[in-house]
């Protein structure tokens, strides 16, 4: 059956430092409730929202980098309706409809699976505050209200119902966080930055919305699950509903939160208080010269400047924080190519392996670095080195102290390695006669030596030695 | 400058005037009720500050020992701020509206905040939760609205100056009804920081006085860009208009009377006692020519349909989460709201927010609302249109005479009807200024004149005028 899902992502611009109509800082995060407030964000009678000017270029910024085709008029509108999280009972943002311009429309979002998903449009909007129950929604006797996030920039990001399965849906908000990342807009790693809307329909029935769904994991279940559930409604006849649901984090089901008969009735108007804004051309290319490197950029320069294999600087140029470590390796004196293998092959697939993140703390360069040291220096072998690095992503120790502690050292004692592969030569009489015929059996002595020692030997000498030993071999 | 004199305190200290002026309210307010709260204690204290330092020489400030009545929509830092509602009954703003730093910059004095309708809701000042303020020309009649407070407290001799805020001639219908000056600066000329909001689009706060020339000091005291305001006119820009510079002007003032301001509707003692003054002033420098401005018609119901909408938004905010009436849980939100909502709010705020409500509504939006905003474009080009030819547009202030307390509030549109002639301003955002052109019986005749954007010079100029050279006594208040 044909899936339609269309995503809604409200991001947090991280990065302004202030809220977006008034003074309070933006950076809430672990501190006391109710902390970072004035009457500007508290809504008090009296006080007026002034546009915080920064957020207006992070928000051009955004439509740049998607895209999109910035208005050159944008306005502000009041969605009202009554909720404790709103100071004013109404929220500052933006329309897309009567003479409501938003920053933004169209655009697009290029997936790295050969999928090109459609934005409808990007709009700057206050964050509410936060509501926390004591104990669930349902059963909670009194709730507070935490006002340091009301009032925070967001920008909203509303794509056509363009997205046809789950894991299309994850692809596109991980490669939409990679973006505003890179853009230095939005830290989408801090707890509720990025928060997500979904709506899907089958066979081009009934619409259904999932309501803030706070990870890409989650909206990935989320959606699988609706999908489900609706596939079961029509295979037993019945109608799906036209509804908000909301995602249970721990039963992972979505549950009824309200049944629209129609429209929500928001009774938009322009905001009275702000006066519409003029975006020039001037100042949109002020804001695209000065767009940090963006990923198709990075990646030509790393090919380009640091002689990385193409694969290698494709991968590494996708995501920022992934690129980041990559040039703190080059930045600490690490050969670019090496590094560039390193992290692309085995780094990244221990961090799958462990489901670590590359924010993760014992995720570092500088042991990165000082691995690929080690094996410049001829310490441990590759082989070795391999093993050191998953101990050091388990532990965070770094790989000098794993290679002491557990006696990694190669084995470079030449006499100890000539009476090993005299062992070897013994042993293996048959692979001794091929190996002056055969490269395939040279290393499979070579393998051998390498086997005895627990790969400590070092590889180049015992190749040396081998080598050596076969070309005294008289043959008769 | 004769009025301006009678005024001052040349010979006594700040002290002595405003401990005069407080010994004058408490004998005079149980019968007007023009304040909500009298700031007696912090009055004078404020007036030995600036007793000392003029004794030290240190005194600056343009209203240096001015007494001045706020409108008790404007948040004053620690001091109730009520907006006329028992929805405010506790609300102490913690912090000063940008007018209130530029009063205490000047050297004034805040003597008290002044009763006005709820919310700025009305023409009568008879909406407080406080009960009405009683015009003090003739107590059984109501002093006009919503600034009723600050015209009375004015024209009664309570206070020197007085701050009012004017939505849809909020200051110039007291003004008018009290026999005082009043003027609607022009949108954007002083900040509306700090005024609790009743229709953001529309209001201005505006200076109140007996004296041309006072009201005129008041509103420079006032003016000004502030960066709180994101629609404040930014300084590089307050120059007026082309239209609106006439200092070196030594032409007559060119006067266009529209007659769409005229004839059904106003009282024709009114309507006489205005043509009475515009053809007295004919004979100075004033040339009064009649003519049209086909939108003026439209006017009111414009201005209703967006004053509500915004109005409708605006006290939202009323729902006893964070400060002001609290109705007790009534296990869920919506209820909760209601009740508070339902308690805190009167007659006729309620009318206005389930209005505006209903025209913000979709399906309703396109009818009412962007209808009302077209009329608003329309009238605006209207108006400078006619501005080309005319240096002021002139009519009376208010339709009719000061009604009787309880005459008008059973019927709400009788009441509407009132601000016909006020609110073209507020729609357009052009200044307008209204001086005392007469008495009938008794009772105050307001006449008003509108100028182009950023006019004031222009109109104090020609108020000024109309003040010296009318034949005109003002009664005074003998209490
Ligand atoms: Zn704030």
């Amino acid at each position: 059956m044909d899936v339609k899902i269309g995503l809604e992502i409200h991001c947090q611009l991280t990065n302004l430092r202030t809220k977006l109509f008034c003074n309070c800082s933006s950076d809430y995060r672990g501190d006391e409730p109710n902390t970072h407030i004035c009457p500007i964000c508290m809504g008090l009678p009296g006080t007026l929202p002034l546009l915080n000017e920064k957020a207006l270029e992070d928000g051009v910024a955004v439509a740049l980098a998607l895209n999109s085709e910035i208005q050159p008029k944008m306005t502000f509108y009041r969605k009202n309706y009554f909720y404790p999280d709103m100071p004013k009972n109404f929220q500052i943002s933006q329309f897309d409809g009567g003479d409501g311009v938003p920053i933004a429309k169209g655009g697009f979002v290029d997936l790295d699976v050969g999928r090109r998903i459609k934005i409808r449009r990007i709009q700057i909007e206050e964050d509410p505050a936060k509501l926390v129950y004591s104990g669930t929604i349902d059963t909670a006797e009194e709730v507070l209200i935490d006002y340091n996030r009301a009032g925070i920039a967001l920008v909203e990001i509303v794509t056509e119902p363009d997205i046809r399965t789950p894991r299309e849906a994850r692809l596109f908000l991980q490669k939409l966080r990679d973006i505003l990342e890179f853009l230095g807009v939005s830290d989408g790693s801090l707890e509720g930055s990025m928060r997500c809307d979904a709506n899907i329909s089958l066979g081009g029935g009934t619409r259904v919305e999932i309501k803030n769904i706070s990870s890409f994991k989650e909206v990935e279940r989320a959606l699988r699950f609706e999908i489900t559930r609706q596939k079961r409604l029509s295979a037993e006849g019945l109608t799906v509903q036209r509804e908000t649901r909301h995602w249970d984090e721990s039963r992972r089901i979505t549950v009824s939160l309200r049944v629209k008969e129609t429209e929500e009735d928001y009774r938009y108007f322009p905001e009275p208080d702000i006066m519409p804004v003029v975006v020039s051309e001037q100042y949109v290319d002020a804001v695209r010269g000065a767009l940090p490197e963006l990923p198709h950029r990075k990646k030509d320069r790393y090919v380009e400047d640091l002689n990385v294999p193409v694969q290698n600087a494709a991968i590494l140029s996708r995501n920022l924080r992934l690129s980041q470590l990559f040039e703190r390796c080059v930045g600490l004196g690490a050969d670019p190519v090496e590094a560039s293998n390193w992290i692309v092959g085995d780094l990244l697939s221990y961090l799958r392996e462990l489901d670590l993140s590359l924010e993760d703390p014992k995720v570092r360069a500088e042991h990165l670095v000082e691995m690929l040291r080690l094996i410049e220096d001829g310490l441990i072998s590759g082989k070795i080195a391999k093993e050191v690095l998953l101990e050091s992503l388990k532990t965070g120790k770094s790989p000098k102290r794993i290679v002491e502690e557990r006696g990694l050292m190669k084995i470079g004692d030449e006499e100890l390695l000539e009476r090993l592969v005299e062992e070897v030569f013994r042993e293996n009489r048959r692979a001794v006669l091929d190996a002056r015929l055969n490269e395939e059996a040279v290393n499979y002595l070579i393998g051998q030596v390498m086997k005895k020692t627990a790969g400590k030997a070092d590889p180049v000498l015992t190749s040396k030695l081998v080598r050596l030993k076969l070309s005294q071999i008289e043959v008769g | 400058m004769a009025r301006l004199m009678e005024y001052s305190f040349k010979e006594a200290s700040i002290e002595e005037h405003v401990a005069k002026l407080i010994e004058r309210i408490s004998r005079l307010e149980p019968e007007i009720h023009a304040y909500i709260t009298v700031l007696e204690e912090q009055a004078l204290q404020k007036a030995k500050r600036l007793d000392d330092a003029l004794n030290k020489g240190v005194a600056k400030g343009k209203l240096t020992g001015m007494t001045v009545a706020v409108k008790d929509n404007i948040c004053t830092k620690g001091v109730r701020t009520t907006c006329g509602s028992r929805m405010l009954l506790n609300f102490n703003p913690p912090y000063d509206a940008t007018v209130i730093n530029q009063l205490e910059a000047q050297g004034a004095i805040i003597i008290g905040k002044t009763n006005m309708d709820e919310f700025a809701m009305g023409n009568s000042t008879e909406t407080s939760y406080f009960g009405p303020t009683r015009n003090p020309f003739d107590p059984s009649r109501v002093p006009g609205g919503s600034s009723g407070g600050s015209g009375g407290a004015v024209a009664a001799e309570m206070a020197d100056l007085a701050l009012g805020s004017d939505t849809g001639g909020s200051v110039r219908c007291p003004a008018s009804f009290c026999g005082v000056v009043g003027l609607k600066p022009t949108y954007g000329a002083v900040s509306r920081y700090g005024l609790i909001s009743y229709a953001n689009s529309l209001e201005q706060i505006g200076p109140m006085a007996r004296t041309v020339e006072m009201c005129k000091l008041l509103f420079e005291a006032i003016a000004g860009h502030d960066p709180l305001d994101g629609t404040s006119i930014p300084e590089e820009l307050r120059r007026p208009t082309e239209l609106g510079s006439r200092t070196e002007r030594r032409s007559k003032f060119k006067v266009l009377v529209p007659a769409q301001i005229l004839g059904e509707g106003t009282d024709e003692r009114v309507e006489k006692a205005v043509l009475n003054a515009l053809s007295e002033m004919e004979m100075v420098e004033f040339e009064v020519r009649s003519g049209d401005l086909p939108s003026l018609s439209a006017a009111l119901p414009a201005y209703y349909v967006i004053a509500m909408s915004e109005a409708s938004s605006n006290l939202a905010r009323y729902d006893g989460v964070r400060y002001g009436h609290q109705s007790p849980w009534k296990h869920d939100w919506d209820e909760t709201y209601s009740a508070t909502r339902a308690e805190g709010f009167g007659v006729e705020v309620k009318r206005r927010i389930i209005l505006g409500t209903y025209t913000l509504s979709a399906g309703y939006y396109h009818k009412y609302y962007v209808k009302a905003q077209k009329v608003r474009t329309l009238l605006i080009t209207e108006f400078k249109e006619a501005f080309k030819r005319f240096d002021l547009i002139a009519g009376p202030t208010m339709p009719i005479l000061p009604f009787r307390i309880g005459e008008k509030v059973k019927d709400p549109l009788e009441m509407y009807m009132c601000d016909v002639d006020t609110v073209p301003a507020n729609l357009t955002g052009f200044p307008a200024i209204t001086i005392p052109c007469g008495f009938i019986e008794g009772l105050p005749v307001g006449l008003q004149l509108i100028a182009p954007p950023l006019g004031e010079e222009l109109l104090f100029q020609a108020a000024r005028l109309f003040e010296e050279e009318l034949s005109l006594r003002v009664p005074r208040i003998n209490r």
